[in-house]
C-alpha cells in the first residue's frame, strides 16, 4: 500500500485538477511546518500531497498600480527581506519575523499561515489591518474573499475541496499609514502567540488620527477585526486615554479560553495592552517616515 | 595540600575528546545502532491517570503476521503478578516493574500497558490499535493536598505510611514521614525576635535533556545478551535487567552510548528490560524509541513540592531556629527525594535549634526520577526565601545575613556528621565583592541572592589504563560522561604520567570490559573516577620505574620518575615514558595500570547565586537581565566544563522557578507534553551566566576536586523567586513565575 502519493504540478489549472479528482483526502503543501507535523502519526492512511510552491506566481510578490500582490508560498525569510514591503507594511513583516526561528522561516508562509487558520496564527491579524484580500481559485473559476471572511473557525477557512488560494492581495496604503503587530509569550522566541494585536494608523498632518484598524489573535475562535478599538483611536491624538479606550475595547471584544497557555483573564488583559502598545508603535512609524 | 602545587595540565582549557565526533555528527547516541534482522518495538501508553485494567486481550494482536513478540507485565519472571496480589509488602523492585509495563492497574497518562514488537516501527504502532483493552475509570489524585485528603482514592491498596510513631494501620498515599532535629526547636523560636513563617510550593518539572530514551537490545541465549542504551549508568541498568528478568549479571552487556543529557533522569529503566522481553521472544534484535510525548508523560520528571518554613532570628541577625514540614510528590510509585530534601534544606546555616519533617506521597503522575541535586532545590527554595524575607525584615544585607550563619568546618548538620573545610563564605565573600553585586540595581529591577548546599558522593569506580609501545594510550573507565569528564580524565592521568593529554585516550567501556562503576550522579565522576585515574595511573609510575630500573640495572627505590621522565639518581640515565614502553617487550611486556576504589571523602559543594530581574508590570513577563553563579569547585581540574556546569545548572533553575511546570486537566491528562507549551529557557531569554569559580580544595582527593554537577541548580530558584519579589514588592511563595500568575499578584495589588 502507497501511504503517501506526491505531486508538484507546475500549472494551476493541473493543481485544481488534481484536487477535486483526487481518490484520497488531499493536503496541500507549502512550506510543510503546520502540515508535516499535523500529518505525523497518520503514517499509515492514504494522502495525496499536492505541493503548491512550482506553481508560477506562488512564491512571488510584486506591486501594481494599487496593489500588492503576495503569492501565498513565499517563505518568510524571503518576505521579511524584501526592503520594498517593509517600508510600507512594516508590521506584516514583524508578524512574519516571529513565526518560529530562523530555520523554520525558510520554510514557513503567510498563505500557509492563513490556511492554517490558527487563532494565534502570527501573521492573520495583520493582515486584517491592512485589509488584505483572498484570491482564490477553483475548478468553476476564481473568488476574493476578505481575510476577516475568510476565516470561519478555530482551523477552518472557507475554502472548499477543490478550491485554492492563489494570491493575497494588499491594497497600498494611504499616505502617512503604518502598521505595527505585538504578541505575547513568555518567552523570547519558539512560541506560539498567547495573545497577539495588530493595528494600523493614518494621522493628517497634526498628527490626528483619521483611520485606524485594529485586529487581535489568539483570544477568539479566529482572529477579528476589533471595530470598537480602532474608533477609540480615530479623532484623536493617540493620546493615553485614546489609548486606554482602545485597550479596554480590544479587552472587551477578546473571547478567550484558558489553556496551558494563559487564563482567560490573562489573556483578556494582556490583548489590551498590545493593543495599545501596537498603536503607540505604528503611530511613532508614521512620524518616522 | 594541593594549593601550593604547581600543575601542568590540571586547570588548562583542553579541547574534549569527544567535541569533534559530536559537533560534526559523527557520534552515536541511543537511537543510532542498527542490527541486521533488526525489528521495532512500541508501547501501548495509558490514555487514563487512573484506571483498573479490566481487560487486557492480545490474541488480535499475536495473531497478526507483522507482530512478532508481545511484552506485559506477566513476562517478568520474578516479580509475577501473584506477588502483587497477594503480598502486603512493596517493594521497589516490584515498583520498577509496574512501572516499566502497567500490572492491572494504570497510574499515570501514558503508563506503558503493553508493549509489541513488529517488523517496521509503522506496523508496531498500527498493530497497537489490535490490542483489546478495558478499563474502569478511576478518579486521579493530582496534587498534594488532594493525596492526603481522606476522601482521596488510595492508589495503592497495600501501601501503609512508613516513619510514623505508632504503626499505621490503614492504606494512605503517604508512603514515608522523616523526622529530623537538632537541639530544642521551642526554645529557639522563644529567644528570636523576628520570625518569618511561610507556605511555599514548587511544580512537577522535567529534567528536559534533548535525547529521548532509546535502546537497541539483541537477547542472546549462549552469552551475553546486549543492550545498546544512553544512560548515566550502564551498570545500573545492566544490575535492574538482570533483577527483572531473573538473570545473572554475566548474562548481560550493557554498552553506554553517547548520551544527549540526563541530569538525573537517565538513572533508571524504562524500555530496556521490554526491549530485551520482545527480543527474547522473536530472536531478533529490537529496537525502541520513546517520543518527545513520550518522554514528558512518562519518565523524569521532578517532583512538585509543598513546604512550610518558619525561621527566628535575633535583631541582631543570629538565626536561632528553623523548621520545615515537607511534601514531596513521588509520582505513582513511592521514592521521592524527600531524604535528601530534608537532609539539606537547612545545611546552609549553623543554626543550634532545627526541626525538619518530611513526607513522601504519591499521585498520578509519572513516576519521579533524580534530577539535578534530587530534592534539594525545593527545599532550599523554601528556606531561602524565608532567609531573605527575615534579613530584609531586620534590614541587614542578604549576604552579612548569611556570613553571619554561615556553615562551616565543624558545623553539625541535622543528618549526621560534622561538616569538613566548606566553602560557603567564600563563596559568599566572592558574591561581595563581585561586579554584579556592586552594581547599582537598574530601575524596574529586583535583585535576589541565594545560597545552595549539595553534598556529593564519591562510591565505586574502576579505572585501567594500558600504554601503547609508542607512549600512548587508552583511559578505559566505566563512567558514562555526561558533562565532559573524560577531557578531565585524561587532564589527570596526564599530569600523572607527564604526558600529553591527547595522547590518552578516554574510552567509557561496556560493562565487560571494566570492572563495577556506580553511576554518574551525584556528582561523583572527577571526584571518584578521578581519583581511580590518579590511583591507575599511579601503578603506572610505580612500573615505569621498575622497568628503569629494570634497564639500569639499579633498583626500582634508585629512579625517579617526573614529569613524564624517569631518572636513575645513581647516574645520569634518562628515559621517557614513551621510551620505557617501547622496551617493554625486553623488560616484561605490555604495561597497565589499574584501579578498583570506593572514594571516600567527597567534598560538598556550595555556591551563591545572583540574579537581577525585570518585569513587565502590564504583562507580568520576567526578564533575566543579569546572572551570576559563584560556587566552590574545590579544584576545577577544567574550569571551561566547570563553569559549564554552573551555567546549566542555573539556567534549568531559571526555568523550573521561571515557566516551567506539568500542565494536566482535571482528568490527569498532560497538556503540554512537548518543548513548545513545556517551556524550558532558550538561548536568546537568558543573558550570558557570569561564572564565578572558587576554589576552597576537598583534601581527600588528590587534586582537591568537589564535585560540581548538581549544587549550581539549586540557588536560582530562590534568586529568581526574590529578584520576581522585588521587582513587584510582593512575596512569592508559588513556583513558576509564569506571567498570567505575576500579571494575578500585580493586579491584586493595585
Ligand atoms: C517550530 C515551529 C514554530 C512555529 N512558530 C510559529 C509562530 O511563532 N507563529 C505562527 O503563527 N506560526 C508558527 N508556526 C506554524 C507555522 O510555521 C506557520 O503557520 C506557517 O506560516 C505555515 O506556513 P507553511 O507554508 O509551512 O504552511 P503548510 O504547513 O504548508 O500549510 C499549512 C496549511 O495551509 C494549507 N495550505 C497551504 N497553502 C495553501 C494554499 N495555497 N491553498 C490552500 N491551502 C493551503 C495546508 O494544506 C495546511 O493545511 C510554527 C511552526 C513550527 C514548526
Amino acid at each position: 500500500m502507497v501511504a503517501l502519493t506526491y505531486h508538484a504540478p507546475e500549472s494551476l489549472e493541473e493543481a485544481v485538477q488534481l484536487l477535486s479528482t483526487a481518490r484520497q483526502p488531499v493536503k496541500v503543501l507549502s512550506g510543510g511546518t503546520d502540515l508535516i507535523i499535523q500529518m505525523q502519526g497518520l503514517i499509515q492512511d492514504e494522502r495525496l500531497v499536492v505541493d503548491v510552491k512550482k506553481i508560477p506566481g506562488m512564491r512571488a510578490a510584486d506591486w501594481t498600480e494599487d496593489h500588492l500582490i503576495l503569492g501565498p508560498s513565499m517563505s518568510c525569510a524571503q518576505f521579511t527581506k524584501r526592503q520594498d514591503i517593509q517600508t510600507v507594511f512594516p508590521g506584516l513583516v514583524e508578524a512574519a519575523y516571529l513565526i518560529g526561528s530562523t530555520q523554520v522561516q525558510g520554510r514557513a508562509s503567510i498563505g500557509g499561515n492563513l490556511c492554517n487558520a490558527s487563532p494565534a496564527a502570527d501573521t492573520i491579524p495583520a493582515l486584517m489591518v491592512n485589509r488584505a484580500v483572498c484570491l482564490i481559485q477553483g475548478l468553476n473559476g476564481t473568488r476574493r474573499v476578505n481575510v476577516e471572511d475568510f476565516l470561519i473557525g478555530v482551523g477552518k477557512q472557507c475554502l472548499a475541496s477543490d478550491e485554492l488560494l492563489v494570491g493575497i492581495e494588499l491594497p497600498k496604503p494611504t499616505a502617512r499609514t503604518m502598521d505595527a503587530y505585538l504578541r505575547f509569550i513568555p518567552r523570547t522566541e519558539m512560541d506560539i502567540a498567547v495573545a497577539g494585536a495588530a493595528v494600523s494608523v493614518t494621522l493628517d498632518d497634526d498628527g490626528v488620527c483619521t483611520d485606524a484598524r485594529v485586529a487581535i489573535g489568539a483570544v477568539s475562535p479566529t482572529a477579528i477585526l476589533v471595530p470598537s478599538a480602532a474608533e477609540a483611536l480615530i479623532g484623536t491624538r493617540l493620546d493615553d486615554d485614546a489609548l486606554l479606550a482602545a485597550a479596554a475595547a480590544s479587552s472587551q471584544a477578546a473571547n478567550p479560553i484558558s489553556d496551558r497557555r494563559g487564563t482567560v483573564e490573562f489573556r483578556r488583559h494582556v490583548v489590551g495592552v498590545l493593543t495599545k502598545r501596537a498603536a503607540k508603535i505604528a503611530a511613532d512609524r508614521v512620524g518616522e517616515v | 595540600m594541593s594549593e601550593a602545587r604547581e600543575f601542568k595540565h590540571i586547570g588548562q582549557r583542553t579541547i574534549r575528546p569527544d567535541g569533534f565526533d559530536k559537533v560534526t555528527g559523527k557520534a552515536n547516541y541511543g537511537a543510532d545502532l542498527s542490527l541486521p534482522g533488526m525489528i521495532w518495538g512500541a508501547i501501548l501508553r495509558s490514555p487514563h491517570a487512573h484506571a483498573n485494567i479490566t481487560k487486557l486481550d492480545v490474541s488480535r494482536a499475536e495473531a497478526n503476521p507483522d507482530v512478532l513478540a508481545i511484552a506485559t507485565f506477566e513476562d517478568f519472571p520474578s516479580v509475577n503478578a501473584a506477588a502483587q496480589r497477594d503480598g502486603t509488602q512493596r517493594d521497589g523492585m516490584m515498583d520498577t516493574a509496574c512501572n516499566i509495563l502497567a500490572n492491572q492497574k494504570v497510574l499515570y497518562h501514558g503508563h506503558a500497558v503493553a508493549a509489541i514488537a513488529a517488523r517496521s516501527e509503522a506496523a508496531a504502532i498500527a498493530a497497537l490499535d489490535l490490542i483489546d483493552i478495558e478499563y474502569e475509570v478511576l478518579r486521579p489524585v493530582l496534587s498534594i493536598d488532594d493525596a492526603i485528603s481522606a476522601q482521596a482514592p488510595i492508589l495503592h491498596e497495600t501501601m501503609m505510611t512508613q516513619g510514623l510513631a505508632e504503626p499505621a494501620t490503614k492504606a494512605s498515599n503517604i508512603s514515608a514521614r522523616m523526622e529530623l532535629k537538632k537541639g530544642d526547636i521551642e526554645a529557639g523560636f522563644a529567644a528570636a525576635d523576628v520570625i518569618v513563617e511561610r507556605a511555599y510550593d514548587t511544580p512537577t518539572v522535567h529534567q528536559g535533556y534533548i535525547e529521548p530514551h532509546a535502546t537497541t537490545v539483541v537477547f542472546n541465549e549462549n552469552g551475553p545478551s546486549m543492550i545498546w542504551c544512553p544512560t548515566q549508568g550502564h551498570f545500573d541498568v545492566r544490575a535492574r535487567v538482570a533483577q527483572l528478568l531473573n538473570l545473572e549479571l554475566g548474562q548481560i552487556k550493557v554498552v553506554a552510548s553517547e548520551i544527549g543529557g540526563g541530569f538525573g533522569g537517565k538513572t533508571t529503566v524504562y524500555l530496556e528490560p521490554v526491549a530485551l522481553i520482545l527480543s527474547r521472544k522473536s530472536g531478533r534484535p529490537v529496537k525502541m524509541e520513546m517520543s518527545r510525548g513520550d518522554v514528558f508523560r512518562a519518565s523524569g520528571p521532578a517532583s512538585a513540592s509543598q513546604s512550610l518554613i518558619k525561621v527566628g532570628a535575633k535583631m541582631d541577625g543570629t538565626i536561632t531556629a528553623m523548621q520545615a514540614t515537607l511534601h514531596y510528590e513521588a509520582g505513582a510509585f513511592q521514592g521521592s527525594p524527600m531524604g535528601p530534601g530534608c537532609m539539606t534544606v537547612f545545611t546552609p546555616y549553623d543554626v543550634e535549634n532545627l526541626y525538619v519533617e518530611g513526607f513522601d506521597v504519591v499521585v498520578n503522575k509519572p513516576k519521579v526520577a533524580a534530577y539535578r541535586a534530587p530534592g534539594a532545590p525545593q527545599s532550599e527554595f523554601a528556606a531561602e526565601m524565608a532567609v531573605n524575607e527575615l534579613a530584609k525584615k531586620i534590614g541587614m544585607d542578604p549576604i552579612e545575613f548569611r556570613l553571619k550563619n554561615a556553615a562551616k568546618e565543624g558545623t553539625q548538620t541535622i543528618y549526621g556528621p560534622k561538616l569538613k573545610v566548606v566553602g560557603l563564605e567564600a563563596c559568599l565573600e566572592a558574591a561581595k565583592a563581585s561586579p554584579h553585586y556592586n552594581a547599582p540595581i537598574p530601575e524596574n529591577v529586583g535583585r535576589g541572592l541565594a545560597a545552595g548546599f549539595w553534598f556529593n558522593i564519591g562510591g565505586q569506580s574502576s579505572v585501567i589504563i594500558n600504554l601503547n609501545p609508542d607512549g600512548t594510550g587508552t583511559i578505559i573507565e566505566g563512567s558514562p560522561d555526561i558533562g565532559g569528564s573524560r577531557a578531565s580524565m585524561q587532564m589527570m592521568a596526564a599530569e600523572i604520567l607527564g604526558v600529553a593529554p591527547s595522547s590518552l585516550n578516554p574510552i567509557v567501556a561496556d560493562t565487560e570490559h571494566v570492572a563495577y562503576n556506580q553511576t554518574t550522579g551525584g556528582s561523583r565522576t572527577t571526584f571518584a573516577t578521578g581519583m581511580a585515574v590518579v590511583e591507575a595511573a599511579e601503578d603506572i609510575v610505580e612500573q615505569l620505574k621498575a622497568r628503569a630500573a629494570a634497564m639500569w640495572n639499579v633498583t626500582a627505590e634508585q629512579v625517579d620518575f617526573k614529569d613524564g621522565v624517569a631518572h636513575n639518581l645513581t647516574g645520569e640515565d634518562q628515559l621517557t615514558l614513551a621510551d620505557i614502553c617501547a622496551s617493554a617487550e625486553k623488560t616484561g611486556g605490555q604495561i597497565s595500570g589499574r584501579a578498583n576504589i570506593n572514594a571516600r571523602g567527597a567534598g560538598p559543594s556550595f555556591a551563591v547565586h545572583i540574579c537581577d530581574i525585570k518585569v513587565d508590570k502590564e504583562t507580568g513577563k520576567t526578564d533575566v537581565v543579569r546572572y551570576t553563579a559563584i560556587q566552590d569547585a574545590g579544584k576545577a581540574i577544567h574550569p571551561s566544563y566547570v563553569e559549564g556546569q554552573f551555567q546549566g545548572g542555573a539556567v534549568q533553575g531559571i526555568g523550573w522557578a521561571l515557566n516551567e511546570e506539568y500542565v494536566y486537566s482535571k482528568d490527569g491528562i498532560m497538556e503540554n507534553a512537548g518543548f513548545l507549551d513545556y517551556r524550558i529557557p532558550l538561548a536568546s531569554d537568558l543573558p550570558e551566566i557570569e561564572a564565578i569559580i572558587v576554589e576552597v580544595p576537598n583534601s581527600f582527593h588528590p587534586f582537591g576536586v568537589r564535585g560540581v554537577g548538581e549544587t549550581g541548580i539549586i540557588p536560582p530558584l530562590a534568586a529568581v523567586g526574590t529578584a520576581v519579589a522585588e521587582a513587584i514588592g510582593q512575596p512569592i511563595s508559588s513556583l513558576p513565575c509564569s506571567p498570567p500568575k505575576i500579571l494575578k499578584l500585580l493586579m491584586s495589588a493595585q
